[in-house]
């Protein structure tokens, strides 16, 4: 709080030099910044821009969806009840798309979900920090390769090591199980690092009171961390579910093109967004039946890891464990 | 104590503790530990699986970068020298004239509509001479450990096959490769469009994506209210957006950059074509389907340096007599300056590895010429590797392979300077 008196002195001064008391009054006051507004509003235009995005997703997948939906040839039980993916002969049935997505995203959680959580057990309550300063940037580089090298070793390396094991006539070249594998290996980084997190925000007094009662170390990480961790490893565990059934171009590579209702993992089988890459990739026309049916595809994907990211956000939000 | 107290049946006090090798006495612990011990194991050994699945990731992409090929001519090269000039050391002119010659009209046309005879480079002139007049014809290639360990087995094989092809260990990555224009044979092509093509689509993205993912991060960390409803759903809607699929910003680039704003992306408002033949798809368009993709990212880790600027810095200005706006461009933007770059970069290398949505966005395939600006059709690295490693031949392999390499580095200069800006900032505060 600015006293009067106290401001006696001051304007004393101001009378010694040319200002005036009346302009003094007037420099008191806030002064009109219109700048500062526009800045303002052009930084909120700024943060808008993500929430245009989404709309513009919403709206993009939506109209064009709506307007497969509304082709005489299309219906919306066939969509969801067809069991063939045919457009040249108007066949709609996203069954064999969405089969083949839960098959790969199947396989690689089967890898990526052990293979995550344990490499994080081990870094957060094993790893010396020497051995965790050499690991974390190893599994970081793992995590920044692009996903396109990792089609590239699932075609040429997986898919030949899997044909020795089980022989080249059960195998095809093109097949769900190559690609799971790698998708699995693509997201376990992800798993282990969000996992490791989970874990690390695990108070130290837990581990103490477990290893003083006599718990050893792998019964402290396992009844102790892990449990006191869940929501944060289900919350990691789901958003790689939704990574794995996202991911195109390991899928695009070595999955197959052309789908196919199969549950056989060696057979080819297209995901629903290897076959939106495959069909955007050649020339298509804007009208076509096949383009709108890539909007209708891409809607049910976006739907389903959307799905997946807020029930992570609900499990992390609701169950938390929040310790002092 | 005696072993007379310890006793249960003398004492009568059935919890008093027992001692191993005594009666009644079950041991767990030695349960216990092995257990303990199986579970360390299963633990290292699945971080051990994450580095061999590393190790073998690239070593796959080397084996199959380098190899040796098997190399069958059909026309000796030493009956093409012209003068006494061996044929390597001809000039582009004599080169051209050589072709013309020998070559079929049609065969002659088919190159010359790709590019002409006259504008190609010597390198280039003498690609075309060796694999169409001299008729270099890759009759076989290995990978690098096949090379090495079966080098016997592979010469028998070919001395039978092919008595006279030579066998020569190539490199696939080379610097040919590096600055020669893409072409249908993969003993001549080359990353030289497709390095440029990401390149400048990666400036596109940083250009759009830099200036706006700091602008929402300034006013969420610096303006907006925290609790205000607008600002949670901004908020949870950029932790949305980071996990959408990329395919998806594919589809809404094609609809919004593509099609929609054909016009202005495929940049006829500055030559004036007409609409038949404006393209939208260019690298304007990919570089903003891409600053769509990389925002949210950017925007997360841009807030996370602003924040990491310490709030005193904010005080002594205010404290000052500066405004807002004065204090965040003065102080706080500068301060976490090396932050925010270094979150960019990082979303640059998560840019320049996507394939998915620059497909869907529509990519060209055949380019044949560098990119000359943001209209230009392109290709870009990662989806020429995608189409080699599509293609059945082994060859088509091994450039993807060495293609991967170029990529890889890339990214590893990318992820080096994140890591030197780390530091710098580290020493800083």
């Amino acid at each position: 709080m600015v006293e009067p008196q106290r401001m006696k002195p001051l304007v004393d001064r101001g009378a010694l030099s040319t200002v005036t008391d009346v302009d003094f009054a007037a420099r008191l006051r806030p002064q009109r910044r219109p700048w500062e507004a526009v800045i303002e509003s052009g930084l909120f235009v700024a943060a808008l821009v993500s929430v245009l995005t989404t709309a513009g997703i919403i709206y993009v997948l939506g109209y064009e969806a709506l307007r497969f939906f509304l082709l005489p040839q299309v219906t919306l039980t066939e969509f969801v009840t067809g069991t063939v993916w045919q457009p040249s002969i108007d066949q709609f049935g996203v069954m064999p798309l969405v089969s083949a997505t839960l098959l790969t995203s199947m396989i690689g959680m089967l890898v990526a979900l052990p293979l995550g959580l344990f490499i994080a057990v081990y870094l957060s309550e094993y790893a010396a920090p020497r051995t965790r300063g050499v690991l974390k940037p190893i599994l970081e580089v793992l995590a920044g390769v692009p996903t396109v090298v990792y089609g590239f070793f699932a075609l040429t390396f997986v898919t030949p090591i899997l044909q020795n094991i089980f022989g080249r006539n059960v195998v095809e070249i093109y097949n769900t199980a190559s690609a799971g594998l790698v998708v699995g290996i693509l997201v376990t980084p992800l798993v282990a690092s969000m996992s490791e997190d989970a874990l690390h925000a695990v108070p130290d007094s837990l581990r103490q009171a477990a290893l003083s009662l006599g718990a050893t170390r792998h019964e402290m990480a396992l009844r102790v961390v892990v449990p006191a961790a869940l929501s944060g490893l289900a919350a990691a565990f789901i958003v790689a579910i939704s990574r794995a059934v996202g991911e195109t171009m390991v899928v695009a590579i070595a999955a197959g093109a052309g789908p196919a209702l199969t549950l056989n993992p060696f057979k080819g089988a297209e995901t629903m967004a290897g076959h939106i890459v495959r069909i955007s990739g050649g020339d298509l026309s804007y009208d076509s039946v096949d383009y709108k049916s890539l909007f209708a595809i891409g809607l049910l994907l976006f739907l389903i890891t959307l799905g997946l990211n807020l029930l992570s956000q609900r499990i992390v939000a609701r169950y938390r464990e929040v310790y002092e | 104590m005696s072993a007379a107290q310890r006793d249960p049946s003398v004492t009568g006090r059935p919890e008093a503790p027992l001692l191993r090798g005594q009666e009644g006495y079950s041991d767990n612990v030695t349960g216990r530990k092995r257990q303990a011990r199986r579970w360390e194991l299963l633990f290292i050994v699945s971080t051990l699986v994450g580095i061999v699945a590393l190790g073998s990731l690239l070593y796959n992409v080397l084996d199959s970068a380098y190899g040796l090929v098997a190399i069958d001519v059909k026309v000796d090269p030493a009956s093409l020298a012209r003068g006494g000039v061996a044929l390597e050391a001809l000039p582009a002119s004599e080169l051209a004239t050589l072709l013309r010659e020998k070559l079929k009209k049609r065969d002659l046309k088919t190159i010359e509509k790709e590019q002409p005879l006259a504008a190609r480079s010597t390198e280039d002139l003498l690609g075309i001479v060796q694999t169409k007049v001299v008729g270099v014809d890759v009759v076989g290639t290995w990978v690098l450990s096949d090379s090495l360990l079966r080098r016997r087995a592979i010469e028998a094989e070919l001395a039978r096959t092919h008595p006279n092809a030579t066998l020569t260990f190539k490199s696939w990555l080379r610097p040919a490769f590096l600055s020669s224009q893409q072409s249908p044979d993969p003993m001549l092509s080359g990353v030289r469009s497709a390095i440029l093509g990401s390149l400048w689509t990666i400036l596109v993205t940083i250009v759009v994506a830099l200036p706006l993912g700091v602008a929402a991060a300034v006013y969420l960390e610096e303006y907006a209210a925290k609790d205000r409803r607008l600002t949670q759903v901004i908020q949870t809607n950029i932790n949305n957006l980071a996990g959408v699929p990329s395919i998806i910003y594919g589809m809404l680039g094609l609809t919004i950059f593509v099609r929609l704003l054909e016009p202005l992306t495929s940049g006829a408002w500055l030559t004036g074509a007409t609409s038949a033949t404006a393209n939208g798809r260019t690298i304007l368009s990919a570089g903003l389907t891409l600053a769509l993709l990389v925002l949210p990212l950017q925007i997360i880790n841009s807030q996370e340096a602003i924040r990491a600027v310490p709030g005193s810095l904010r005080q002594a200005s205010y404290g000052l007599g500066a405004t807002r706006w004065q204090t965040i461009w003065a102080h706080v933007l500068p301060s976490a300056l090396p932050g925010v770059l270094t979150g960019t970069i990082l979303s640059v290398s998560r840019a320049i590895g996507e394939t998915a949505p620059l497909v869907v966005v529509g990519a060209s395939t055949a380019i044949f010429q560098d990119p000359s600006g943001p209209f230009s059709k392109f290709t870009v690295l990662p989806i020429q590797i995608y189409q080699w490693t599509s293609r059945p031949q082994a060859e088509f392999r091994s450039i993807a392979a060495a293609a991967i390499l170029v990529l890889l580095a890339m990214l590893l200069s990318l992820n080096a300077a994140a890591v030197f800006l780390r530091n710098r900032t580290q020493v800083r505060h």
